[in-house]
């Protein structure tokens, strides 16, 4: 066999395949044929980059040039040119938002230079298929290190040694969650991955899943190892079917090369994993509810202690950690954790993937160590607010966290300072808003969402959660009235303290901060009756201006008569008539109409 | 395929690392010319060769790198070694027969195959 002398990597995840990656590959295939070059050219199916917004995506290496949006129609030119010539298909490159300047290299572009892949170093640059492409790129030598050269208690401290802290939301110590489990007597134990991922907006561990399945088993084993358990079960929402296939897929390419099942590595250690398809309510990502869900009841959480480690799956006590923290694993175990100690601040170990999305120009997965600035982030990977408008506020942590205001976008992001800004890690989605979003609207939209993902087992949570989001509705339509403020503040502070789980704790969290930070903005609503913002339709008029001429183009689209005036004179609206759908200011031809 | 040991894994990443070696940068590069007179010339039986011979010798760590015409049209198949650190040589014409001893002499040895030589670009580090 001739040496493959270059490598298509075409991104098959979730959201290139949904702008038609699987035809662009296709049509390489048939191309290169067509051609002659397939015994020279490997194509290879990858993991989601991260990068969604510009797929499908195609990196071709030796030279590392990376295409976007490439559809079925540019394969032919990629082919001619770059397989065949060597010449770049300058139209297809990456162009950064800030510069308008075309990026050919991968590593060169501002979203991904700032970032340090550590996590997500796999997704994108192997096929997550082939579990020799993982261990080519050190894959299972964690797990071997572990297994043949250490005792479960010295794997326990190390992780410890590491201060990594869960990124599923909480931040708990991952070693102090392992110590726990190991301690508690029993034979039977079990490990869990959280893969239910319920914040809206939030995709890393989807990309992860689909982009290097191995590396969540391998964390797992080394996870099964340390605290004595045997069997494990991956929880993954059914909405993630690609992730759910290539975790079949490489469970059982594990098990073939004795990865995992009995006697690995030759050891009296055996570990068998299960994947079960949640259906996707929030709550069952809380981990006692993703419990019962897994033995077949309601997905309903139950007050802790007892906590997991003691008293967790049929009663067994068990380990169960996020996506992303177990993806971080195998590397700590292949570099130590000292190595691993390195990045991060002092109380935030490590890195985290966040989730960048809103009125930001560069959308996707943002790989950055703890401690880097939220400006960083979302100037320099992000590139900046769309159409050149400006920031207001980040909400971060989704529906459980809060929002950061301009004043402090330079605070370290870890868990701590973040907690201190009022706000939380959370997952790490980043919703990003520009000076045109109203924040009560906001923590309207985030308290809707919880309310209605409240399961109804407390009190707190199912009528606290509801009265709230009435309030918020009645002040964004105009009907808030004095002394609503505070009422808010205080069925907060009560839903907070009374509610069962994190997902009531936490639901008036949006509300407290834009409460804290945009306090003007809700007393505008309420007092003036005005929406600062001008997005709320209940406080938007239309008027016109001296601008006007006279020509009666807004009189004729008006659908209810409201616009009055003489031929050539200037007109005027009528607001008792006026529903607001702004279609003469649509119509002017003079700017002349204006919202306010 | 069952891994019981460090050993089993090992042999396993290196095999896999042969296959996707060309995903990484190489700083040792061999460079054909691919323009029409390249091709027209023979360039893709030179290519070919290129990537026989590296197979056989196990040579993961080379870049294989495709060019345009460099308008040297008369010398093609032009073929290029560049050695990290050590001037970039350009060959040609380059047969598929005379791959094997480009290869052997200067990219693995780095003895120069003066008799081929059609220019030399001095390294500018
Ligand atoms: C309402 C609610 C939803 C949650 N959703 C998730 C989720 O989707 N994924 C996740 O990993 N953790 C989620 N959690 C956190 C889990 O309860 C648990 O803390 C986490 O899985 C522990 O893993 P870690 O220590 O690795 O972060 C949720 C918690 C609550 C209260
Ligand atoms: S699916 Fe291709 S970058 Fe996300």
């Amino acid at each position: 066999m001739a040496l493959v002398r270059a490598h298509i990597l075409i991104c098959t995840g979730t959201g290139c395949t949904a702008s038609g990656a699987k035809d662009v590959l296709a049509k390489f295939e048939q191309e290169l044929k067509a051609k002659k070059l397939w015994d020279e050219v490997s194509v290879v199916e990858t993991g989601c980059h991260g990068f969604c917004e510009a797929g499908p995506l195609v990196i071709i290496y030796p030279e590392g040039t990376f295409y976007t949006r490439v559809k079925v129609e540019d394969v032919a030119e990629i082919v001619d040119e770059h397989i065949l010539k060597g010449r770049v298909v300058s139209r297809l490159l990456f162009k950064e938002p800030m510069t308008s300047q075309k990026v050919p290299n991968y590593s060169d572009i501002a979203f991904y230079k700032k970032q340090h892949r550590l996590v997500l170093g796999n997704c994108g640059h192997i096929n997550p298929d082939s579990i020799e492409e993982y261990i080519g790129a050190e894959g299972y030598e964690g797990l071997a290190k572990a297994v043949l050269t250490m005792t479960p208690e010295q794997v326990v401290e190390e992780m410890k040694k590491t201060g990594l802290r869960g990124r599923g939301g909480g931040g708990f110590p991952t070693g102090m969650k392992w110590m726990f489990c190991a301690k508690s007597p029993g034979p039977k134990k079990y490990v869990i991955c959280n893969a239910d991922e319920g914040d809206p907006g939030a995709f890393m561990d989807r990309s992860l899943l689909e982009g290097d399945p191995h590396a969540i088993l391998e964390g797992m084993a080394i996870c099964a190892y340390a605290i004595g358990a045997d069997e494990g079960y991956i929880y993954c929402r059914a909405e993630y079917p690609l992730a759910i296939k290539r975790l079949k897929q490489a469970i059982t390419q594990a098990e073939e090369a004795g990865l995992l099942g009995k006697n690995i590595f030759g050891k009296d250690f055996s570990f068998t994993l299960h994947i079960k398809e949640g259906a996707g309510a929030f709550v069952c990502g809380e981990e006692t509810a993703l419990m019962a869900s897994i033995e077949g009841g309601r997905g309903m959480p139950r007050p802790r202690p007892p906590f997991p480690a003691v008293k967790g799956l049929w009663d067994k006590p068990t380990n169960i950690n996020n996506v992303e923290t177990f993806a971080n694993v195998p590397y700590i175990f292949r570099v130590g954790a000292e190595e691993y100690a390195k990045l991060g601040t002092e109380k935030s170990k490590g890195t985290k993937v966040f989730a960048l999305t809103g009125k930001i120009n560069n959308t996707g997965l943002a790989e950055v160590p703890m401690g880097i600035s939220m400006r960083e982030i979302i100037f320099d990977i992000g590139g900046g607010i769309m159409d050149g408008k400006k920031f207001k506020a980040v909400q971060i942590g989704g529906p459980s966290g809060g929002c950061i205001p301009e004043q402090l976008l330079d605070t370290p992001v870890d868990y701590d300072s973040l907690i201190a800004a009022g706000a939380m890690m959370g997952s790490g989605g980043l919703v990003v808003m520009d000076e045109g979003t109203c924040m009560v609207d906001v923590a309207k939209f985030f308290l809707n969402f919880t309310q209605s993902e409240s399961c109804g087992k407390c009190t707190p949570c199912r009528e606290g959660t509801k009265r709230m989001l009435e309030m918020l509705i009645d002040i964004t339509e105009g009907r808030g009235k004095e002394g609503d403020i505070e009422k808010l503040e205080r069925l907060a502070k009560s839903i907070k303290a009374g509610a069962l789980c994190a997902l009531g704790q936490t639901a008036p969290n949006p509300v407290l901060s834009t409460l804290r930070y945009f306090r003007d903005e809700y007393e505008a609503h309420i007092y003036e009756k005005r929406c600062p913002a001008n997005v709320c339709t209940a406080f938007i008029g239309y008027k016109i201006t001296d601008k006007c001429v006279g020509c009666g183009l807004c009189k004729t689209v008006c659908p209810v008569d409201a616009i009055s005036g003489e031929p050539k004179g200037k007109h005027t609206i009528d607001p008792e008539k006026c529903i607001k759908c702004g279609a003469c200011m649509v119509k002017c031809p003079f700017k002349a109409i204006i919202r306010g | 395929m069952a891994i019981k040991s460090l050993e089993d894994l090992r042999k396993i990443k290196n095999e896999s690392q042969l296959q996707t070696k060309a995903r990484k940068n190489n700083d040792t590069q061999v460079i054909v010319g691919m323009g029409t007179c390249g091709i027209a010339a023979g360039a893709r039986e030179v290519m070919a060769a290129v990537l026989e011979e590296l197979s056989k010798r196990g040579l993961n760590n080379v870049a294989v790198l495709q060019t345009g015409c460099i308008g040297m049209c008369q010398k093609e198949p032009l073929l290029d070694i560049v050695r990290p650190g050590e001037d970039r040589v350009t060959y040609g014409p380059v047969y598929p027969a005379d791959v094997p001893r480009i290869i052997a002499d200067h990219l693995v040895n780095g003895i120069i195959v003066e008799d081929l030589v059609v220019a030399k670009i001095p390294n500018k580090e």
